[in-house]
């Protein structure tokens, strides 16, 4: 008998056994699932919030801070600033203008819906230009703010998870009141969870006629970048710090996001250690109890060789078993599971989905895999060295 | 032969039913049976003669289906799960055909194990398993494990762990059974000295007509039922 | 206790696998001190917050100021006892990876409202006489990278304030280093001078982030906080009082579902762990259905047995539950790995009591199947599977 099939007919021998051990079969494939289910679920969270940070930023878009701030909110541009970095070259010309739009950012508190405790929600004041320079806005319910007006629209992230944020209802921001005209997307990007409003409505609101904190802007190309930041940079009359926005997410999200996946990564870790000990008993304690049938294998003619790779066999068909089932039940209950947390930087609110991507699946299933062979190479090890004579005795 | 004052074990009348699915298996019908103190009697019969089922009725292992079984003039088939357990600590010592000694224990805490149940010290339990283990001449592997041993000295340490709560009665399932000859001989004597110098009550199970001839009288069962008293 | 030997035999009978088991009820136990660790981490401030104190601040959002003039106004608020302010200023000390919380503070009110903090006498003394003086808490000071002392003069930057005027950074005296009387109080906080502020900055003068006020020991909260919000409603500026708890609790959320879930996840894990762990101790007896026969031959009662068995599997619960517990516990008096997330991490004394609880809980729920299958076991029959 060659080998392959010497190992086929052990390993189908073996797994016909799983039914009189399914206790034991079945408390491995439970572990493994567990760490899966968990690991998948834990990085499906960091997975989702960086997510929703990179559909937000590209190569072709920029942000512009005052030099030596680290975020928009302690940020602070002028008017006569604002200009100069609109009229810069490299930004986008349209139509309607440059593609640029200097932009106001506060935070407000609002009620969460699932707790009723207030949360700090971001309120955006915009140039007519923000909604090219997002590129991927899009109204899902209602319309457009008017300029001028105290009207608001509201991401529709911010909608799901913010109490009173319905298209219709008024909003009430100290003294003032005002109308939310619509919900809007842009692509499961960050400004979902924000609400919009107009700049200059925003600024006599806040007492800032001239204060803006930031300015987005539409590029030429990814190339135009560099000549645009070194225009400004070279400019004596600004001090600013120009980022594209891809960078700027990466940059903001890092903190929040690092977070989560430390502490992913750490529980997934300590379980999986947890969940190998079970797999090695497990194995461990169905090669003891073949001890007879293995040594008798041997006996007949049987080589090491397929005895171990049998017992691995059987280990890895048990861990792929629960890799799946972990796998499967964490995408059943974790993917687009909205929720809501709090970006360390801007102390505001992001709103997003867990992500269960298919790269998280296969590091899943390539986890469990792993699991599988070394919890069933020391019982294999073992199995193959039984001294035969004294083995085949054994009750 | 046998006067009420001298006999140890009284069977009467006893009947032992197992069921099997629908079907019902009569392992003893009927059976009377009458030991005297002192008696190394030996049961004899083919497998599935009910001879394993009446040692274990006598050593209060399992219960008759109809009948009663006395030992030392006590009912011990009324007694409670509870009761029985303590009777036998006191007053019965079984001897195994594998031994059944605690492969996690030392030759001397085999033995000791029975004292647990008393209210002996621990030097005290210490001594008399000491003294067990010397009276079945195994002084010298007091602390040696199980499968150390080879199985004629783990049959002596189960000798020895049967009567170290100095018990009423000895009671062994085919205490030769599995081991080679001159080892089973060994044993075979060691029980006979038990049952003459000391007047330790015996009854053994057994198949080997070779160990029957050692003890005092031999009774064959078969088809659940006594067969006829082996000639003396 | 004479049944210890035996029991301890047991236990040996298949070192590997008690000694897997033990590990991963373990790991099961140390991630439990972990998870109220961080639970405890999030809930922090709700626990530390006084009953007595309330927290001022403008109702539109914590970062809105408040004008350095409603102090007064708000201490003449009938309940109102003490009033005190402080203001975010988000300080960096050469790196942002050296943040750490950081407020100008009245040197003379506060300790009034925080008698939480101690510090010692003379050091408050040159605090007050230090115009660019600063205090830092304990564990601050004590941060490798920082490792301050009373007397060092350090440069922070703060991308929110700035520097003052024609200085490349705000240059604080270390005047003091305080200390805590509350256990799990978090002492990672820089306070300097308000009047040094306030002078220096170079906008936002005159302003302060929110006010904390001690109310008076007969008076309700909710009518004291009522009574501020009244005072300012319809000004440019309003505000919102709540209690302490109440915003910390507020704050908590914020990060919400984050720590909800992480909880989940931990809980999950748990008992994931122990399930597979208490299989294979009940594996493990059902293997010694003749040895546990014998036991009741030899005289042992179904009770003590039963017994015997239970111990077994408590013992293996308790040692490497408590162990478990024990080492969380250590690693984090040692060395707090988060401590840029969670300044105070900790296994709070309820969630060791708690294990110890579930750790003899596992015990009796992994034995009690065993115990009660060796109990009910027909000794004739446990032989019989021998021969």
């Amino acid at each position: 008998m060659n080998w392959l099939s010497q190992i086929l007919s052990i390993a189908v021998f073996n797994l016909r056994s799983i039914p009189a051990r399914l206790g034991a079969a079945l408390s491995a494939v439970i572990g493994i699932a567990g760490v899966v289910a968990v690991l998948t679920g834990v990085l499906a969270i960091a997975a989702g919030f960086r997510k929703v940070m990179t559909v937000s930023g590209s190569e072709d878009t920029a942000i512009v801070l005052r030099a030596g701030s680290d975020n928009e909110m302690n940020s602070g541009l002028s008017r006569e600033e604002a200009r100069l970095i609109a009229e810069a070259p490299g930004v986008l010309r349209t139509a309607e203008g440059p593609a640029a739009s200097s932009e106001l950012f506060v935070i407000i508190d609002i009620p969460k819906r699932s707790t009723g405790t207030d949360a700090n929600v971001p309120l955006r004041g915009v140039s007519s230009a923000a909604y090219n320079v997002r590129g991927n806005m899009e109204m899902v319910q209602g319309r457009r703010f008017e300029a001028g007006k105290n009207e608001v629209i509201v991401g529709v992230g911010a909608a799901r998870a913010f109490r009173g944020l319905d298209a219709g209802s008024q909003l009430k921001i100290g003294p003032d009141t005002w109308t939310i005209t619509g919900i809007f997307t842009s692509g499961g990007g960050i400004a979902e969870s924000e609400i919009w409003t107009d700049a200059a409505v925003l600024q006599s609101a806040y007492k800032r006629p001239d204060g803006f904190q930031s300015v987005y802007v539409r590029l030429e190309s990814e190339a135009a970048f560099t000549g645009f930041k070194d225009a400004l940079t070279s400019n004596p009359q600004l001090q600013i710090k120009t980022t594209t926005l891809a960078e700027h997410y990466a940059e903001q999200s890092s903190g929040t996001s690092g977070f989560i996946t430390g502490i992913g990564i750490f529980i997934a870790v300590l379980m999986a250690f947890g969940a190998l000990f079970g797999a090695l008993n497990t194995m461990y304690s169905a090669v003891s109890a073949r001890t007879r049938e293995i040594a008798t294998l041997r006996a007949i003619g049987f080589g090491r060789g397929p005895v171990i790779v049998s017992v691995l066999v059987e280990s890895l068909i048990l861990a792929l078993a629960g890799g799946v089932l972990g796998a499967g039940l964490a995408w059943l209950a974790f993917d687009g599971y909205q929720a809501a947390t709090m970006n360390f930087q801007t102390f505001s609110q992001v709103t997003f989905a867990f992500a269960v991507t298919p790269a998280l699946l296969f590091t899943a299933i390539l986890t469990a895999s792993v699991l599988g062979l070394v919890g069933g190479l020391f019982p294999a090890i073992r199995a193959a060295r039984m001294p035969i004579a004294s083995a085949l005795r054994e009750v | 032969m046998s006067t009420a004052d001298s006999s140890l074990v009284r069977i009467r009348d006893v009947t032992k039913t197992f069921h099997r699915g629908s079907e019902d298996i009569h392992v003893l019908s009927s059976l009377d049976l009458t030991v005297a103190k002192g008696e190394f009697l030996a049961l004899m019969g083919p497998s599935g003669s009910g001879k394993s089922t009446l040692l274990n009725l006598i050593g209060g292992l399992d219960r008759p289906t109809h009948g009663s079984v006395e030992i030392g003039g006590q009912r011990i088939d009324q007694l409670t799960e509870r009761d029985l357990a303590a009777w036998r600590a006191e007053h019965v010592g079984f001897v195994f055909q594998f031994y059944n000694l605690m492969p996690v224990l030392t030759a001397e805490r085999n033995v000791e194990l029975p004292l647990l149940l008393t209210h002996l010290s621990k030097s005290q339990r210490r001594q008399h398993a000491g003294n067990a283990l010397k009276a079945v001449g195994l002084s010298h592997r007091l602390k040696h494990y199980p499968r150390t041993l080879s199985g004629g000295e783990q049959q002596r340490v189960g000798i020895a762990r049967a009567i170290v709560s100095d018990p009423t009665i000895l009671l062994c399932d085919e205490p030769t059974g599995d081991l080679d000859r001159k080892s089973g001989d060994e044993i075979l004597t060691l029980l006979q000295t038990l049952n003459q110098e000391q007047g330790k009550t015996i009854i053994m199970v057994t198949h080997d007509p070779h160990a029957s001839i050692r003890a005092s009288r031999t009774v064959h069962l078969d088809k659940g039922q006594l067969a006829t008293t082996a000639p003396e | 206790m004479k049944y210890l030997g035996l029991i301890w035999s047991n236990l040996k009978r298949k070192k590997l696998r008690t000694v897997l088991t033990l590990l991963s009820i373990f790991v099961a136990f140390l991630l439990f001190g972990f998870l109220f660790a961080i639970k405890d981490a999030f809930g922090a401030g709700v626990k530390m917050a006084d009953a007595d104190r309330l927290i001022v601040r403008h109702k539109v959002s914590f970062i809105q100021p408040l004008p350095v003039s409603y102090g007064a106004r708000i201490g003449q608020v009938p309940g109102v006892q003490d009033v005190t302010h402080l203001t975010w200023f988000g300080g960096i000390y050469q790196d942002p990876k050296n943040f750490f919380a950081s407020m100008p503070v009245d040197q003379d009110q506060f300790f009034v409202l925080y008698p939480e903090y101690t510090l010692p006498p003379d050091q408050l003394y040159h605090w007050k006489k230090t115009r660019n003086g600063a205090i830092v808490g304990r564990s601050l000071a004590d941060r490798k990278t920082l490792n301050w002392k009373v007397g060092d003069i350090v440069p922070i930057t703060s991308p929110i304030w700035g520097q003052p005027a024609n200085q490349p950074a705000w240059n604080f005296e270390i005047c003091g280093i305080f200390d805590t009387t509350k256990k799990s109080a978090d002492t990672s906080t820089l306070y300097f001078r308000y009047d040094y502020f306030d002078e220096a900055r170079t906008r936002g003068k005159g302003e302060v982030g929110w006010y904390t006020i001690r109310i008076a020991k007969n008076a309700a909260p909710e009518a004291v906080a009522k009574k501020i919000d009244e005072q300012f409603a319809n000004s440019p500026y309003e505000t919102k009082t709540e209690t302490e708890a109440a915003m910390m609790t507020g704050f908590a959320q914020q990060m919400g579902d984050i720590g909800a879930i992480l909880i989940a996840v931990l809980s999950a894990v748990f008992f994931t762990i122990l399930l597979v762990a208490g299989n294979t101790m009940s594996q493990s007896v059902r293997e010694r259905t003749e040895e546990i026969g014998v036991l009741k031959a030899i005289g042992f009662s179904g009770t003590l047995v039963l017994l015997l068995v239970l111990a077994e599997s408590c013992v293996i619960a308790l040692l490497a539950g408590l162990a478990g517990l024990g080492v969380a516990w250590m690693l984090l008096a040692i060395k707090n790995p988060v401590a840029q997330w969670f300044p105070v991490l900790q296994v709070p004394d309820e969630a060791m009591m708690l294990g110890a609880v579930l750790a003899l809980g596992l015990g009796i729920a992994t034995g009690v199947l065993p115990a009660c299958y060796a109990l009910r076991l027909r000794t004739a029959a446990a032989l019989r599977r021998n021969g």
